[in-house]
C-alpha cells in the first residue's frame, strides 16, 4: 500500500484521541436518544409500547457500546499511531469547507451558479488550471447537468437570482 | 413449474426496446460509477433514483439494478489496471489483478475477473429465480413476531459476521435505528426526537445517509490518500479472450466454492466485502499454488470476484421475499421500490408479478450485456480514470449535491448530506462498519413496528418470540449468529483439545 512512513518528521492528531472523541460523540447523541425517548414516555399506553419505548433501549445500547469503545481506545497506547497526517488533514478541510460553503449557498444562489463556483475554485485552486480550461469546465458541467435533470428527465433542481433574471 | 413461465413472461419484459436502452444505460453509467472513486454502488444508484422518478417501475428498477451490475464490473478495472479499488469488494481483486498486469498480463486478468464476475452472478440469479419465490410463500404466512425474528436475524449476523469490533458495529447500527426513529411515530402518531425542529418532522432520510456517508466520506478519504494515478495499459482482443476461457474452466472448484460463499455471504447481510476476502483466503489455502498467490495468480483473480458479484446479487434475494435488503446498495433499490408505490415483501410476488420477474429476467440479461460491454469498453473506462481529481472530485460533489436535493426537492437535505460526510469520514477512519447504519434507517421503523405488535399481541410478554416453532427457530438462529465470533473460538478450543 502507499503508506508514507516518514518516521518523526510526520505528525498530526493521534489515533487515540480522535476515537475517544468520536465514543464520546456517540455517547452524547445515546443521551440525546435517551432524553428524546423518555420525553414521549417510555411506559405502556393504549397501543402497546408507547413512542419513546423504542428510542430509548436503542439509546442505551448506543451507550453502552460507546463507553465500550471509549474504554478501549483509553487502553491504546497514545502514541501508538496517527490518525493523519497534518497535510493529509488539510487536504482533507482543503474539500470540507469549500463544499461546506456550497452546500450553504445553494439556497441563495441556486445550484447552478454555485456548482460553476465549487468547480472552478478546485480546478484553479487544486489543479492549477489555465482559466479557459476552467472556464470550460465549469460553465459545461452545470450546463450538461441542467440539460439532463430539467430537460429530460423533468427533475427540479433550486434556482437562483440569476437563472431568475435569464427566464429558465 | 409456474415460474419457468413467469421468468419468460419477465423476458418479454425485459426485451421491449425501451428497457434494452435503459439496461445498456444502465450499465455503461454503472460502470462509470464503479470506477470513479468516491462513487459506488449504493450512492451512485442513490444519486441516479431522481432520474426514475418519471419511468414506471419496471423500468425504473431495470435501470437501478444494472447501474449496480455495471459498478459490481467496474470496480474490476481500476483494481487491476490501477492497483486501486474502485469499491471496497474488488479489494481482494488487487492482490492477484495488479501484479498479473505488471507482468504484461492485464488482458487476461481482466478477462478472467469480469468471466467470474458473470459466472458468479449467473450462479446467484438462478439461485434467486428457484429460491426467492419459495422463500416468498413462505414468509407469507409470518406474523409481526416472525417479521422481527428475521430482522433480529438480520442484524445480529452484522454484528456476528463483520470483521470491526462488536461494540463498533452495535453502535453503528444503534445509531441508525436512532436516526430512523426521528420524526413522526408510525404506531403512535406522535413526533420523537425531534426537538421543536421542523425539518426534522419527517425523519433522517437513509438515501441522504448512503450520499453523505458513502459519497462524501468517499471523496474526504481520497483526498488524504493523495491519488496519483498510474495505470497499467490494456489490451483485450478476441484471441487474449478466447485464450483467458479456456484456462478458465480449470479452475472449477475454485468457482463453484466462491460461487457458494458469495451466496451464503449475500443472503446473510455479510456483503460482498468480506465474500472476496474469504474466497480469496480459502481458495489460497486450498490452491496447490497457494504460496504464489499475490504474485499474479489467475486463480486469485477468479475467487473473489465471483464471491463479490454472487454475493451482491444474491443480496437481492432477501430484499424481494423478505423486504429485508442484505447491502446498502439493495437497501437504496427498496427505497427505490416504496418512491415508486411499491410495498417490498412476500406480497410483491403476488401483486406485481411483472416488476419481479421483469427484475429477475434482466438480472440475467443486464450481466450478459455487462460481459459484453466491458469487455469490449476496457479502454474507454480506464481513460476516465486519467482524469485528474481536481476535476473529477468537484463533479462528483455536486452530483451528489443533486442527488440529495432531489429526493424531497430540500436544500437542507443538502446541508445533511455534508453532515453525514464527515460523519462518515471520521466513522470509516475510526472502524466503525458504516452498512448497518444504512440499513437501520432504512428497516428500524418496520422492525420496531413488528416488535410493538407483537407485545402488543401478547401483553408486553417477550415470551412471544419463543412461542412457536418457527419463531423460535429464527430467533435462535439469530443469537447463534450473534455469538458466532465465541461460538467459534470454543470450537476451535475444543478441537485443539481434543487430539492430546
Amino acid at each position: 500500500m502507499a503508506k508514507k512512513s516518514k518516521g518523526a518528521a510526520a505528525s498530526g492528531p493521534a489515533h487515540r484521541s480522535v476515537e475517544m472523541g468520536v465514543a464520546i460523540f456517540i455517547g452524547l447523541l445515546a443521551l440525546i436518544t435517551i432524553g428524546g425517548g423518555l420525553a414521549v414516555g417510555i411506559d405502556w399506553g393504549a397501543e402497546g409500547p408507547k413512542a419513546g419505548f423504542f428510542p430509548f433501549y436503542v439509546g442505551l445500547f448506543i451507550l453502552g457500546s460507546s463507553l465500550i469503545n471509549l474504554w478501549h481506545a483509553l487502553r491504546n497506547n497514545p502514541s501508538d499511531k496517527l490518525f493523519a497526517e497534518w497535510i493529509q488533514l488539510r487536504q482533507v478541510m482543503s474539500v470540507v469547507i469549500p463544499t461546506t460553503i456550497y452546500v450553504f449557498l445553494i439556497p441563495w444562489i441556486g445550484i447552478y451558479v454555485a456548482s460553476l463556483l465549487l468547480i472552478a475554485l478546485f480546478m484553479r485552486w487544486l489543479g492549477k488550471y489555465g482559466w479557459g480550461y476552467v472556464a470550460a469546465v465549469a460553465a459545461g458541467t452545470p450546463l450538461v447537468i441542467f440539460v439532463v435533470f430539467e430537460k429530460w428527465f423533468l427533475v427540479p433542481l433550486p434556482k437562483g437570482p440569476i437563472e431568475e433574471f435569464l427566464g429558465l | 413449474m409456474e415460474e419457468l413461465s413467469n421468468l419468460f413472461h419477465g423476458f418479454a419484459v425485459v426485451l421491449q426496446p425501451f428497457n434494452i436502452m435503459v439496461m445498456v444505460v444502465g450499465i455503461l453509467l454503472g460502470v462509470i460509477i464503479g470506477v470513479l472513486p468516491g462513487l459506488g454502488g449504493a450512492n451512485g444508484v442513490a444519486i441516479l433514483l431522481p432520474l426514475t422518478f418519471s419511468m414506471s417501475p419496471t423500468s425504473a428498477i431495470i435501470m437501478l439494478s444494472c447501474i449496480y451490475w455495471g459498478a459490481l464490473f467496474g470496480g474490476a478495472i481500476t483494481s487491476v489496471l490501477f492497483n486501486i479499488p474502485g469499491e471496497p469488494w474488488s479489494v481482494a481483486t488487487t492482490f492477484d489483478g495488479y501484479p498479473m498486469a505488471q507482468q504484461g498480463k492485464a488482458g487476461e486478468a481482466l478477462t478472467a475477473a469480469f468471466t467470474s464476475s458473470f459466472v458468479g452472478a449467473l450462479f446467484a440469479v438462478i439461485m434467486i429465480t428457484l429460491v426467492a419465490p419459495l422463500v416468498a410463500k413462505f414468509a407469507l404466512e409470518f406474523g409481526p413476531a416472525e417479521k422481527f425474528g428475521v430482522y433480529f436475524l438480520a442484524f445480529c449476523s452484522f454484528v456476528g459476521m463483520s470483521k470491526e469490533p462488536p461494540a463498533k458495529t452495535v453502535a453503528s447500527m444503534m445509531i441508525g435505528f436512532a436516526l430512523g426513529a426521528v420524526g413522526l411515530d408510525q404506531m403512535t402518531g406522535q413526533l420523537r426526537l425531534t426537538f421543536g425542529v421542523t425539518e426534522l418532522l419527517t425523519g433522517f432520510d437513509f438515501l441522504i445517509a448512503v450520499i453523505g456517508l458513502f459519497g462524501i466520506g468517499e471523496i474526504l478519504l481520497t483526498m488524504e490518500e493523495g491519488l496519483s494515478f498510474k495505470g497499467r495499459a490494456a489490451v483485450i482482443n478476441l484471441r487474449v479472450v478466447i485464450q483467458t476461457w479456456k484456462e478458465l474452466p480449470r479452475y472449477w472448484m475454485t468457482s463453484l466454492r466462491s460461487c457458494l460463499i458469495g451466496c451464503w455471504m449475500g443472503v446473510t447481510p455479510a456483503g460482498a466485502t468480506p465474500a472476496s476476502f474469504m474466497s480469496y483466503g480459502i481458495a489460497k489455502r486450498m490452491s496447490k499454488r497457494g504460496n504464489n498467490f499475490g504474485n499474479g495468480e489467475i486463480e486469485g483473480v477468479v475467487a473473489p470476484e465471483t464471491a463479490a458479484h454472487a454475493a451482491g446479487t444474491s443480496a437481492l434475494l432477501p430484499m424481494l421475499a423478505l423486504g429485508v435488503p442484505g447491502s446498502p446498495t439493495a437497501a437504496v433499490l427498496l427505497g427505490g421500490l416504496l418512491i415508486w408505490g411499491l410495498q417490498p415483501g412476500p406480497m410483491l410476488f403476488i401483486e406485481q408479478k411483472d416488476f419481479v420477474w421483469g427484475l429477475i429476467a434482466s438480472m440475467y440479461l443486464g450481466n450478459v450485456v455487462g460481459l459484453i460491454i466491458v469487455l469490449t469498453c476496457v479502454p474507454l473506462f480506464a481513460a476516465i480514470l486519467r482524469i485528474p481529481f481536481s476535476i473529477i472530485a468537484p463533479i462528483i460533489l455536486v452530483l451528489c449535491a443533486i442527488g440529495a436535493y432531489s429526493v424531497h426537492n430540500s436544500t437542507f437535505d443538502v446541508v445533511m448530506m455534508m453532515v453525514f460526510g464527515v460523519a462518515g469520514y471520521l466513522l470509516k477512519k475510526c472502524g466503525y462498519p458504516l452498512a448497518p447504519l444504512v440499513l437501520a434507517i432504512v428497516l428500524g421503523d418496520k422492525a420496531e413496528e413488528s416488535f410493538r405488535q407483537s407485545l402488543l399481541a401478547s401483553q408486553g410478554s417477550l415470551g412471544i418470540f419463543w412461542s412457536n416453532g418457527l419463531v423460535g427457530t429464527i430467533m435462535a438462529l439469530g443469537l447463534i449468529a450473534l455469538f458466532w465470533p465465541l461460538i467459534q473460538a470454543g470450537l476451535s478450543r475444543l478441537r485443539s483439545i481434543a487430539p492430546a
